[in-house]
């Protein structure tokens, strides 16, 4: 963390006379006003929001993947097996409620998938943000090392990919344990729309 | 028209038609209502709500300045946003509304904004306004302020805020409108920071929403972006929604205005 803290200070500044990301969260923070659920602790940036605002998105590699060691570190696993029930890890790709400050808290969120990957090849309105997750698991299988690596990447791709658009479903506590292990389902089990 | 384009958007979502159909429906759409938008029915509905005498000093919003001089509404959308000596800030149109109902109506800031986006049964005053006032820049080449000061810093904030990532989702505009030919779900997403892409957006602005049946403004969207973006609310006509816009709008500068438009 100190290391990525010193490289955090060297990323390199804007140009002059253009706003810095202090001046900007001073905007934001006069700005807006909390609702609902969304607090106004919402508009701080943490480390990788900053690294990547400051950076347009090209962080200093080093620094990348000090900053993604962090973010690896805090994935919580759960014990077992991390495959759960792809019916309802389509329900929750479907979905693109929660957290917003008109979404009830408390209620389920989903995980807006299809709002930026095609997967079933059944739903043809898909985005085209993230790549295509069509017959994902029919290459890979599904074993421990890959079920791992999907949970891992739903729960905060910014451990894989810094400046990824993906946001951290599971870190951010927008999917539980029990969704995103749903959601591992949909990419992986041979019986689900994503791998027929 | 409004129940017209009710019934039509009932028929497209009643029947499981592919996604592509749907698209091709509403483009469909689109080109039938060309000739005689929805669009027209705000603008009567703003005209009215210009001229009738309302708030504590019982006075209509005739003597407006919209930066073209009091009352002048022709080519007055098309230079905005834009600065305001007498406020001192730079403006946009709604903001500039609500700059009136409070210094010439004698309007509370409080009541004036009690309701700034309606409902496809309810619109907004402001909504009607802007239809009104927008139409009235038709044929005009949008054309914002850039040279004041503060105009220079209003422009410089709005693309620092384009690029900021903020919120639950870690999203700044660009994480949806920053690649070429994406699209979320059926929605292909304009890349805002260039002009190609903002000019045609700057032109329709405000516009008709077909699959709501509201008329929306720039505030509106604004709003609705940070609320997808998971982040607490900005206040309307704040000098967030208004830089934004502002850079929105010089980035697509040069277009002649044609709006207001009709959107998905």
């Amino acid at each position: 963390m100190n290391r990525a803290a010193l490289l955090l200070a060297l990323v390199t500044l804007p140009a002059l006379g253009d706003p810095t990301p202090q001046d900007v969260q001073k905007v934001l923070q006069r700005d807006f006003h909390a609702r609902g659920q969304a607090g106004m602790d919402r508009l701080v940036q943490d480390g990788v929001q900053r690294v990547c605002t400051e950076s347009r998105e090209r962080p200093p590699a080093e620094l990348a993947k000090a900053l993604e060691a962090d973010q690896m570190k805090a994935i919580v696993y759960p014990q077992g097996s991390l495959l759960g029930d792809w019916k309802r890890g389509e329900a929750i790709a479907q979905s693109g409620r929660g957290l917003t400050w008109n979404d009830k808290p408390g209620d389920a969120a989903g995980g807006s998938c299809y709002n930026c990957h095609e997967l079933s090849s059944q739903e043809l309105s898909h985005g085209t943000l993230g790549p295509s997750l069509r017959g994902f698991g029919r290459t890979r299988g599904a074993s421990a090392e890959v079920q791992q690596y999907v949970y891992g990447k739903i729960y905060n791709a910014k451990a894989y990919n810094l400046c990824s658009q993906m946001p951290r479903l599971g870190a951010s506590g927008t999917l539980t344990p029990e969704q995103i292990k749903d959601l591992v389902a949909l990419l992986l089990d041979p019986a689900s729309p994503v791998n027929r | 028209m409004r129940l017209a384009a009710l019934a039509l958007l009932t028929l497209t979502c009643a029947a499981p038609v592919a996604a592509q159909d749907t698209a091709r429906e509403i483009q469909r759409y689109r080109q039938m209502v060309a000739e005689g938008s929805p669009a027209e029915l705000f603008e009567v509905e703003g005209e009215a709500l210009w001229k009738k005498p309302q708030g504590p000093k019982n006075v209509s919003l005739e003597r407006c300045d919209l930066g073209e001089g009091p009352g002048v509404l022709k080519g007055a959308y098309a230079h905005l946003p834009r600065y305001f000596k007498d406020a001192d800030r730079v403006m946009d149109l709604e903001t500039r509304l609500l700059h009136c109902m409070m210094t010439l109506q004698g309007r509370s800031r409080e009541r004036a904004i009690a309701r700034v986006f309606g409902s496809a049964d309810r619109p907004s005053e402001f909504e009607s306004l802007s239809a009104y006032i927008a139409a009235q820049s038709r044929g005009v080449k949008m054309e914002p302020g850039i040279t004041h000061p503060k105009e220079k810093a209003s422009y410089e904030l709005g693309r620092a805020l384009y690029f900021h990532r903020v919120g639950s989702w870690d999203f700044s505009c660009a994480s949806c409108h920053g690649e070429e030919r994406k699209r979320i779900r059926m929605q292909e997403l304009p890349v805002l920071y260039k002009p190609e892409y903002a000019r045609p957006v700057v032109a329709s602005w405000p516009a008709y929403r077909v699959s709501t049946s509201q008329f929306i403004t720039l505030q509106w969207r604004m709003n609705d972006c940070y609320r997808q973006m998971r982040t607490p609310e900005p206040a309307f006509g704040s000098e967030t929604t208004i830089a934004l816009i502002h850079f929105l709008t010089v980035t697509g500068r040069g277009e002649t205005y044609r709006g207001p438009g009709n959107k998905r």
